[in-house]
């Protein structure tokens, strides 16, 4: 991603533990051309998420490559890579 | 105060004023973005990143996510270019936009710059000033030079959106 107005927070590990209630996850990926600006207005826009926490997950993206946005049952983590889509993030639908 | 370009927030809207050139830029890029949205059998790189692949790793999955989700993608793509399109002023002038159609520009522009990124190549190590200063020392009006500037505009003008989209 691109952007100037964020510092990078320290890193953190990534949470993605299995829940046998929770299968299938969305993971959007890092891209250079996507503003990090737009990819927490995205995070904030689809998911309902918080600031905070769709800053955090951009930060997770842009610093670890990938990040979980979601989870749940596999049709609905389809339904979310395709908005993803829409919205031009590169993201893939996973087993958690 | 306002600058050619750059978005400022005034009120409910996102406001600036486009000069004759980059009303044409624009224009251009757009229309070039929707040729490649509305070609289902497009075999260039860019139109896989427009539309990825859900499953990467299953050939199968992959297509039969594209069987269900792809027509909408498309026609949703096709259809916040059409109005982004729709916003600019025949020559120069001035561009309004409220929250739907800041939306369906920052989308737009998205596709756009994807698009150009990857035919540019640009990758996380991509210092845009040096590519273009570069391209420009072999040839000012060489491909490169004008799609990198384009690129770096585009760049430009979306942060400018965004941020007066999100001021709070």
């Amino acid at each position: 991603m691109t952007g100037t107005q964020l510092t990078p927070a320290e890193a953190t590990e990534a949470h993605e533990t299995a829940d046998p209630d929770r299968p299938w996850i969305t993971v959007v990926h890092n891209d250079p051309v996507n503003l990090m600006s737009y990819v927490t207005w995205v995070f904030q826009k689809l998911f309902g998420y918080s600031r905070a926490k769709a800053e955090k997950l951009m930060l997770d993206v842009h610093h670890k490559g990938r990040a979980v946005v979601s989870s749940g049952i596999r049709e609905r983590m389809e339904y979310d890579a395709s908005r993803l889509h829409a919205y031009g993030l590169w993201a893939t639908v996973e087993r958690s | 105060m306002s600058y050619p370009g750059l978005f400022h927030r005034d009120g409910d809207h996102c406001v600036t004023t486009l000069r004759a050139t980059e009303v044409g830029i624009l224009r251009r890029v757009f229309t070039e973005t929707a040729n490649l949205v509305s070609d289902r059998h497009s075999a260039d790189p860019a139109a896989a990143r427009l539309f990825p692949e859900a499953y990467p790793d299953d050939v199968a999955e992959s297509e039969e996510f594209r069987r269900f989700t792809e027509d909408e993608l498309r026609a949703e793509k096709s259809h916040q270019i059409g109005v982004v399109l729709g916003c600019l002023p025949h020559r120069a002038g001035q561009v309004r936009l409220d929250e739907d159609h800041a939306e369906a520009w920052l989308r737009a522009l998205t596709d756009a710059r994807l698009t150009l990124g990857i035919r540019m190549e640009i990758d996380e190590n991509t210092d845009l000033g040096a590519e273009i200063d570069n391209a420009a020392m072999r040839d000012p009006t060489g491909f490169r030079a004008v799609q990198l500037s384009v690129y770096g505009y585009l760049t430009y003008v979306q942060e400018s959106l965004i941020e007066a989209l999100t001021e709070t």
